[in-house]
């Protein structure tokens, strides 16, 4: 039955639910109380909560614990937080930080062995195996990214290029000359990879390409669809953050029905962004990660503005580790159109419905009297015509697909191909003029 | 039948001014041309001395490029001569797409997209108009 599916830990990932919530209860308790002794922050919020370690005996005590925001890690920079002494630590990784500080993060030897091994199990999931050539497109540095795969890869035996992100040409030439089996990048640049085939004529059924692991960016199913016709893979999606230990909390099997939390490490919540009320579940909401092993920063209930939802049904797969949706987008990317919510994820995946649309869009939010959402979409030889009676029906029709599921007006602007910045990063899909004028 | 190419040009200041350097530049002549416009871009239709290196060059140049056959058509610089081409085209149920002209030394040259090539051909061959092939029109 589970013959079709590989496991890195197959005594772990198989674990009943029964078997997971009781290594989860002992784990909570325990970091509760690493956290409540070793870190100044956890020990002074539980004082102000009037709550002892103690109190917390099962997952159901959960909620009596504050949420930990991101602004506490900010404001303990750089290493308040920890919860050992800065020589225990052997690897220091940060945030970009472009909306103030970095957040820092620091690992333990333990806790890098953790990461490695739960990226082992990440890649094994969807197939990727010793004997693979695997391109790392993800950014080395600073970035959890790149090294998170790299130790990952190593760990299972396949072969890792740690070609890091950009590059193009060089990654499109390697991946020939060293006939890369799995690419591992965000979903942008998979695309920006594929266009640049294109363009140098580029025959992908050459390629050995199988898998592509793409993550650190939201993006929806139809783009999913785009990226596997695209480059004729399999294209799955993982999730991570790194205050909570880099990529590898999550990953898509094979059945590609949500993601699988490595629960023996990370304990998942979704509650309601505004009242941070947890909400009952299969219903939408900001995910929340408890680290149940971490010895360097252990975080308690942190919100992390990714909104998803929870399924704890047993997957075909075997596994009872609980499957999150994939990431509709995060709390804060949300935009709010004459008062109605739009996610960007939520304009992807109309657009992409549309036959012949480019994956090349961006969403521009700006403000005249009201607030006025426009998209531009590039045109492509299949969708130019010379009749401009051709272009505004297509226009038209993109309006009309947009304002019917967003329940917001949408202008389009057909601009022509290669304008709309291409990413070798994160994409910058949205452009919010609005705040400037703040 | 004579080759159209046809180009996406996003309605701004510069655009027009890039793009005519270019065929400037690559001595590719422009015949005729028209644009049709909205608000935030417009299709330039044209008709030059050697379509298709005109065609890889704008590829290359990653312009957002067609081509189009159309109908090219010499007639007489005087009035109601355009009359006798739209009443012909209309009372044989054949629509006009776009039209445009451009004039040479005592006739003027009409350039038509209609919906059913092949049967405009066959009217206008009928009623003895004077059909332009590539040649006589890259050759003006």
């Amino acid at each position: 039955m589970t013959d079709q599916y590989a496991y890195w830990n197959k005594d772990m990932e198989l674990k009943t639910r029964a078997e997971l919530d009781k290594l989860q209860d002992k784990r909570l308790r325990a970091i509760v109380k690493y956290c409540y002794e070793k870190v100044p922050f956890y020990n002074m919020v539980f004082k102000e909560a009037n709550l002892e370690p103690d109190d917390i005996k099962t997952k159901d005590n959960l909620i009596k614990i504050p949420i930990t925001k991101k602004q506490s890690l900010r404001d303990n920079y750089p290493f308040g937080m920890f919860a050992v002494p800065l020589r225990e630590i052997i690897r220091i990784h940060a945030s970009s930080g472009t909306t103030g500080k970095p957040t820092v993060v620091g690992y333990t030897a333990n806790d890098i062995a953790m990461w490695t091994e739960v990226m082992a199990r990440t890649l094994t999931t969807p197939g990727v195996k010793k004997g693979d050539i695997v391109q790392n497109a993800y950014g080395y540095g600073l970035f959890t990214g790149g090294l998170g795969f790299h130790y990952g890869i190593e760990k299972i035996g396949a072969a890792v290029i740690p070609i890091s992100g950009g590059n193009t040409d060089r990654q499109i030439l390697l991946m020939q000359d060293f006939e890369t089996t799995v690419l591992t990048c965000t979903p942008s640049y998979s695309l920006y990879i594929a266009e640049f085939m294109k363009q140098m004529n580029v025959d992908v059924d050459k390629l050995s390409l199988r898998i592509g692991v793409f993550g650190a960016e939201p993006w929806s199913e139809s783009l999913r669809t785009k990226i596997e016709d695209a480059l004729h893979i399999e294209a799955i999606d993982i999730y991570g953050l790194s205050e909570i230990c880099g990529p590898g909390v999550s990953v898509e099997c094979p059945e590609k029905t949500g993601l699988h939390v490595w629960e023996d490490h990370f304990l998942p919540e979704i509650i309601n962004p505004e009242t941070q009320e947890p909400v009952s579940e299969g219903e939408q909401g900001a995910l929340v990660f408890t680290t149940l092993t971490k010895e360097g920063i252990p975080l308690l209930r942190y919100l992390t503005n990714d909104i998803s939802t929870l399924d704890s049904e047993k997957c075909n797969c075997g596994r009872s580790h609980i499957r999150m949706t994939k990431v509709l987008g995060r709390a804060d990317d949300m935009l709010i159109i004459r008062g109605i919510n739009v996610f960007p994820s939520e304009i992807e995946y109309q657009l992409m419905k549309i036959p012949g649309i480019s994956e090349n869009y961006q969403i521009i939010v700006d403000r005249d009297i009201l607030d006025v959402l426009t998209v531009k979409v590039e045109l492509t030889p299949d969708t130019f015509s010379d009749k401009i009676a051709d272009l505004q029906t297509f226009k038209a029709k993109i309006e009309r697909q947009l304002e019917s599921t967003l329940q917001v007006n949408t202008n389009i602007e057909l601009v022509e191909p290669g304008v709309i910045e291409r990413s070798v990063g994160k994409a910058k899909r949205v452009i919010d003029l609005r705040k400037e004028k703040i | 039948m004579v080759k159209q190419l046809s180009v996406f040009l996003p309605n701004k200041p510069g655009i027009l001014a890039k793009f005519t350097a270019l065929l400037g530049n690559n001595e590719i002549n422009i015949r005729a041309l028209t644009v049709a416009d909205t608000a935030d871009y417009g299709v330039l239709r044209l008709i030059v001395n050697d379509p298709e290196k005109c065609m890889a060059l704008l590829k290359e140049e990653n312009y957002l490029v067609s081509e189009t056959e159309i109908l090219a058509l010499q007639i007489e610089d005087e009035p109601g001569a355009l009359y006798k081409i739209a009443k012909l085209m209309g009372d044989n149920g054949i629509n006009i797409e776009y039209i445009y002209s451009t004039l040479i030394t005592g006739a003027a040259i009409i350039l038509i997209r209609v919906n059913d090539l092949e049967k405009a051909i066959k009217i206008l061959q009928k009623s003895q108009m004077k059909l332009l092939s590539d040649e006589d029109i890259y050759s003006i």
